[in-house]
């Protein structure tokens, strides 16, 4: 009986261990989710000097975002920008990946290479885009150096293609992210049972069937894992597109991604139409984390 | 293994053995070069001089280094300023995060009562979500209750960082064992004070992983303090970056341009030389278990 109540006694610690943790959540994210999605049912903007609502308009703001065609355009293009970095971002990560486990092949100074892999994730990417803008310029160092070397007879316009600006972003995402991916995936790799790849060989697979029948199939969940939360990024895409194109998104808006759309309609105050864009973000982001949680809580048990 | 694989392939395909690590390493060396060759060209370009600039690139450093850093210091841009804004946010957003994490995921690991598990599978779940799409509300909230265009309102909400409480408890299920709490209050120790005064010592390494990763993130942060930080005096680093973007691009010395993306990723590239080896570990320690 005493021993009980001194249990319970402990256990209320729980709970106020506990209290930081959810005030200031409730206070800074499920308040201001709650209103977020409040505001997307009013007309609430300004057009000129004069402040238009809040006003009632039911789902409305919604069909404007999607019919206007913005929400469409800008979630393809937020996607193609992802996709151009992330296949080459995996490829490279597999192939890093595997040659780093590889016990056959010793490689010397991983440590080394590891570090540099990683380094441009921690990089500042407004700082990064603005390098490679400068880079990248008319007059830039790449144009110089592709100029002195005969490539391109005039300078490249780098920030005028709609598919270089894409590139360029793709390529900074790709460079970001493949390190940190393949430090994700050689942990997945090295937890794959050795006895498997003795036995594969002692039967005489070759370094490319092991890694094809045996290392990619065992690798699967780690891979869906790393590529919903890389998707989950993406959608989130925007410093590096936005500084690089100074918000503009050009030409013709073409590297405009989400997040971009929903800075301009916070800086103008149109909270109708930025309260939609965020309601469709949630929901998005929602069921992709649920989806990495049923990964998280699998591996927990 | 590595000896038995070896044996294996030395006798029955050396030469693959060999070809196959010469191709890596010269994979390795290519990539490496396409990580460190922009951070070479920003190094170089600081050096020189606006007008050698505009006559094209040379791969080798001038002598302007110097005389770009004090035009950009005594220029227009507050970048001293911006520094110490983001060194302050950066920090205790960091001190927060692994304070309050720690703190959070100690509840969760030591205690038993009834919603333990709905709070643990909670925060998984609200793990991934984007501050971005709750970033209207939050913005009419800080602006009702007076913190808006103040950095209070970027480092309080660290207070409740879901990723680094989900590291911290993988942390805990590993190293802490409950009998040393026990102990401790077997000695007479109170609950608060085992927390801060055996638990938090125990945590150094987790701590101090995942300070790194909240002070790098919140250094380079750009969506959330651009939109909250009006003022000139209060604005960090990426949002001087994004002014300098902005700026009329062509009237800009280049040579300040580039000393300037040096001096915003300089302190980080700095941190990361020393303590690469455990942040390149912390990465895998938090994001995949086994």
């Amino acid at each position: 009986m005493n021993k009980k109540s001194k249990v319970v006694r402990y256990n209320k610690w729980g709970y106020i261990f506990l209290i930081p943790f959810i005030v200031i959540f409730l206070v800074f994210q499920m308040i201001p989710l709650a209103s977020t999605i409040y505001n997307s049912f009013f007309e609430n903007y300004r057009a000129g000097l004069k402040q238009i609502g809040p006003n009632f308009v039911g789902l409305q703001n919604y069909v404007t975002i999607i019919s206007n065609g913005d929400l469409p355009t800008y979630f393809k293009n937020t996607m193609i920008m992802w996709v151009m970095g992330f296949i080459p971002q995996i490829l490279l990560s597999l192939l890093l990946g595997a040659w780093f486990t590889d016990p056959s092949l010793r490689l010397k100074f991983q440590t080394f290479f590891k570090t540099v892999i990683y380094l441009p994730n921690l990089i500042m990417a407004s700082a990064f885009a603005m390098l490679f803008f400068t880079l990248f310029a008319d007059s830039g160092p790449i144009n110089s150096i592709l100029l002195q070397l005969g490539v391109v007879k005039e300078a490249f316009k780098f920030m005028s293609n709609e598919w270089s600006v894409r590139g360029l972003v793709a390529t900074m995402n790709c460079l970001m992210w493949f390190g940190n991916t393949t430090i994700l995936l050689m942990a997945g790799m090295l937890g794959i049972d050795p006895s498997l790849f003795e036995a594969a060989q002692v039967d005489g697979a070759t370094a490319n069937q092991i890694f094809y029948k045996i290392t990619l199939p065992l690798l699967k969940p780690i891979l869906i894992y790393v590529m919903i939360t890389s998707l989950i990024g993406g959608i989130q895409m925007f410093d590096v597109p936005q500084i690089l194109t100074n918000g503009t998104g050009d030409p013709m808006r073409s590297s405009m991604t989400l997040i971009m759309y929903l800075n301009k309609h916070l800086y103008s105050k149109n909270y109708g139409l930025g309260g939609a864009l965020s309601v469709f973000l949630f929901i998005i982001t929602g069921i992709l984390s649920l989806v990495v949680y049923k990964f998280t809580n699998s591996k927990e048990k | 293994m590595a000896a038995y694989t070896n044996d294996v392939a030395g006798k029955k395909d050396g030469n693959s053995i060999h070809a196959r690590r010469f191709v890596a390493y010269l994979v390795l060396i290519l990539v490496t070069f396409i990580c460190l060759f922009w951070f070479y060209i920003l190094f170089i370009n600081a050096t020189r001089s606006n007008s050698e600039l505009s006559t094209g690139f040379r791969p080798t450093p001038s002598s302007h280094f110097f005389e770009n850093w004090t035009n950009l210091k005594e220029g227009t841009l507050p970048i001293f300023t911006g520094m110490i804004n983001s060194l302050v946010i950066a920090v205790l957003t960091a001190g927060l995060a692994t304070y309050f994490s720690t703190m959070t995921a100690y509840a969760i690991h030591a205690y038993e009562f009834k919603l333990k598990n709905a709070m643990f599978t909670f925060i998984l779940m609200i793990m991934m979500i984007p501050t971005q799409v709750t970033v209207l509300g939050f913005l009419q909230l800080i602006g009702n209750i007076g913190l808006d265009n103040n950095p209070a309102a970027l480092i309080v909400p660290a207070v409740a960082s879901p990723a680094v409480f989900f590291y911290m408890k993988q942390y805990m299920d590993s190293t802490l064992p409950l009998s040393l709490i026990e102990a401790a209050r077997i000695d007479g120790s109170g609950e608060f004070r085992t927390f801060n005064q055996i638990v938090l010592p125990l945590m150094k390494p987790a701590i101090a992983v995942q300070a790194i990763f909240s002070f790098v993130s919140s250094w380079n942060n750009y969506f959330t303090p651009a939109l909250v930080l009006h003022d000139d005096a209060k604005k960090t680093l990426p949002i001087l970056i994004a002014q300098l973007r902005s700026a009329d691009f062509l009237k800009f010395d280049m040579g300040q341009v580039y000393m300037m993306i040096a001096f915003s990723i300089f302190p980080v590239i700095l941190v990361y030389l020393v303590l690469s080896r455990y942040i390149v570990g912390g990465v895998t320690l938090g994001g995949v278990k086994g």
